[in-house]
């Protein structure tokens, strides 16, 4: 008897407000385990909320969310042992060394400074930083804290690794090494990604899509299901017809 | 080079051992901050520095000390304040540490500490005991600069102080945090902070001994018995001269307890003041 792997991420009709704004309404979708997964939106559809729910920096108010089938509202620990953020604003400690800031992530997550020091090296040198493991991380360009940050939430070895707008800011060049250097972890360490943005051209064709507007899931599947389902040519237009269309009804209503 | 990613069979909890890693990594993080921040160390030894040789010198006339316990001869002036001047470093410090928090929170740094799989009063008490570490130093450098001047304690009584002074910084680490929950600025709390800090350490035992309080104002007498600050530095005061203060021994471990309760409650995402105002936790 074989048991079938439980998704990555699974969001069970989860709602969040915020007093009477209503952030998420009945938010439901999964991951595949070793699947990129895009969450599209416009600012302010409810990525952020969804991203601190997955983290635990908010309660659930309504639903359920669990990651590789552990609870986040009641196994919240083994949760997020397995889980790597990257958060929008940027979170490492200016003052701090690059390592420094690595072997704190380390420690949070209960890992001995030596081990600590010996994962550090090897993120490091994939995300090709290296050399600059000594230098304040004050010192670093924009892409490169980015790259710091991603190799940090890599350090506790997840199995997910969710990203919520990571390239905000960054330049061309920048944001297409991230980009790819987190699609390559999917395809050769089998990792889980939940990728956040409002930028289209993030978006490939083997992409898992979850389109949120205005806290509501407006479509999820390939690329290729969600063109269907808008009946659109690509992505930009399968995205505008969506939302537009949820618009309508709104204000209809 | 291939990053391994977790095994998939069930982790629960953690080791004893991984808890103190923790611990550690926060205790040591703090200390490299402050060890950044030196006009920090030197703001934090001037202000109570100022009070014993300029302050203290020039009321040493006009306020005399009579024979109080745990004292056994008349004393200077300059010794009676020294243990309140040793809390005020530490008023001052747990002050800055929860300054910090709230600078976290709204840089967004906090959210490191929080999305940490450790359970979350696990998180805060470490940051806390971090807060109170880095006061000692402080404090038993103050003392250094205090024996040149000859306000000598007992041998001992640097030893036996130590107990006392980890638990008094810990109660006003504990209140500086709750009370970086409930503000949601960096300029609201470096605000109210003044509202804090000023209050308890005048009405308190800290410049002069409550007897002599109870004689100008018998209400002031009240206040100043009912202030933990007052209880803290009798503790340290005692200890100092390697003596246990029972009454404030209970006050202050009380007071610990019930701040640190309360912060931890207060960030809490579910209950806390953070949640109830939309902010995730201690992140913005």
């Amino acid at each position: 008897m074989t048991t079938a792997e439980p998704p990555a991420v699974a969001i069970e009709g989860v709602s969040h407000c915020y007093g009477r704004r209503q952030a998420l309404n009945d938010v439901t979708f999964s991951i595949t385990p070793s699947t990129f997964a895009v969450l599209l939106g416009l600012n302010g559809a409810g990525k952020s909320t969804l991203f601190s729910l997955i983290t635990r920096l908010y309660a659930i108010q309504r639903g359920r969310i669990r990651i590789f089938g552990r609870d986040v509202g009641r196994a919240s620990s083994e949760a997020l042992r397995m889980v790597g953020v990257v958060f929008q604003q940027r979170t490492l400690d200016l003052d701090l060394s690059v390592v420094q800031n690595l072997t704190y992530h380390a420690a949070l997550h209960g890992i001995a400074k030596h081990d600590g020091c010996a994962r550090a090296e090897e993120v490091l040198a994939r995300i090709a930083l290296s050399d600059r493991a000594n230098d304040k991380v004050r010192n670093l360009s924009g892409g490169q804290m980015r790259r710091v940050e991603i190799a940090r939430a890599l350090l506790h070895r997840p199995r997910l690794l969710v990203l919520d707008e990571p390239t905000v800011g960054l330049d061309i060049k920048s944001r297409a090494d991230i980009l790819r250097y987190v699609r390559r972890l999917v395809v050769e360490d089998g990792a889980s990604v939940l990728w956040a943005t409002h930028l289209i051209d993030e978006i490939s064709d083997d992409d898992d899509v979850i389109v949120l507007h205005q806290g509501r899931v407006l479509a999820h599947g390939s690329v290729p299901r969600v063109l269907d389902a808008a009946d659109a040519k690509d992505i930009g237009a399968a995205f505008t017809r969506l939302t537009q269309g949820t618009d309508a009804a709104i204000e209809a209503s | 080079m291939t990053v391994e990613l977790a095994a998939f069979p069930r982790v629960t909890g953690f080791a004893p051992v991984q808890y103190a890693i923790c611990l550690k990594g926060i205790v040591w993080r703090e200390g490299l901050r402050f060890l950044h921040q030196r006009e920090r160390f030197v703001a934090a030894l001037v202000r109570p520095l100022v009070w014993l040789f300029i302050f203290a010198a020039g009321f040493r006339q006009v306020l005399g000390v009579s024979i109080i316990p745990p004292y056994e001869t008349y004393i200077l002036y300059e010794v009676y304040i020294t243990p309140g001047l040793m809390l005020l470093i530490q008023l001052f410090n747990g002050m800055q540490s929860s300054l910090s928090m709230v600078y976290d929170r709204e840089m967004g740094n906090m959210r490191t500490l929080l999305v940490s799989p450790m359970p979350r009063w696990f998180l805060l008490s470490s940051k806390l005991v971090a807060g109170m570490a880095v006061s000692l130093p402080q404090v038993y450098t103050f003392l250094a600069i205090a024996w040149f001047w000859e306000i000598e304690a007992p041998p001992l009584g640097y030893i036996a102080v130590l107990p006392a002074l980890v638990l008094s910084g810990l109660m006003l680490g504990a209140l500086g945090m709750l009370m970086s929950s409930v503000s949601k600025q960096l300029e609201n709390f470096a605000g109210a902070m003044n509202f804090v800090i000023f209050p308890m350490f005048f009405a308190s035992s800290a410049l002069y001994p409550l007897w002599r309080v109870r004689e100008g104002s018998p209400l002031l007498y009240y206040v100043c018995e009912l202030n933990p600050f007052t209880h803290a530095v009798e503790l340290v005061r005692f200890a100092l001269y390697c003596q246990i203060n029972w009454i404030s021994l209970a006050v202050v471990g009380g007071c610990t307890a019930l701040f640190m309760v309360g912060a931890i409650l207060a960030y809490d995402p579910s209950r806390g003041f953070l949640a109830r105002r939309g902010e995730p936790g201690g992140g913005t």
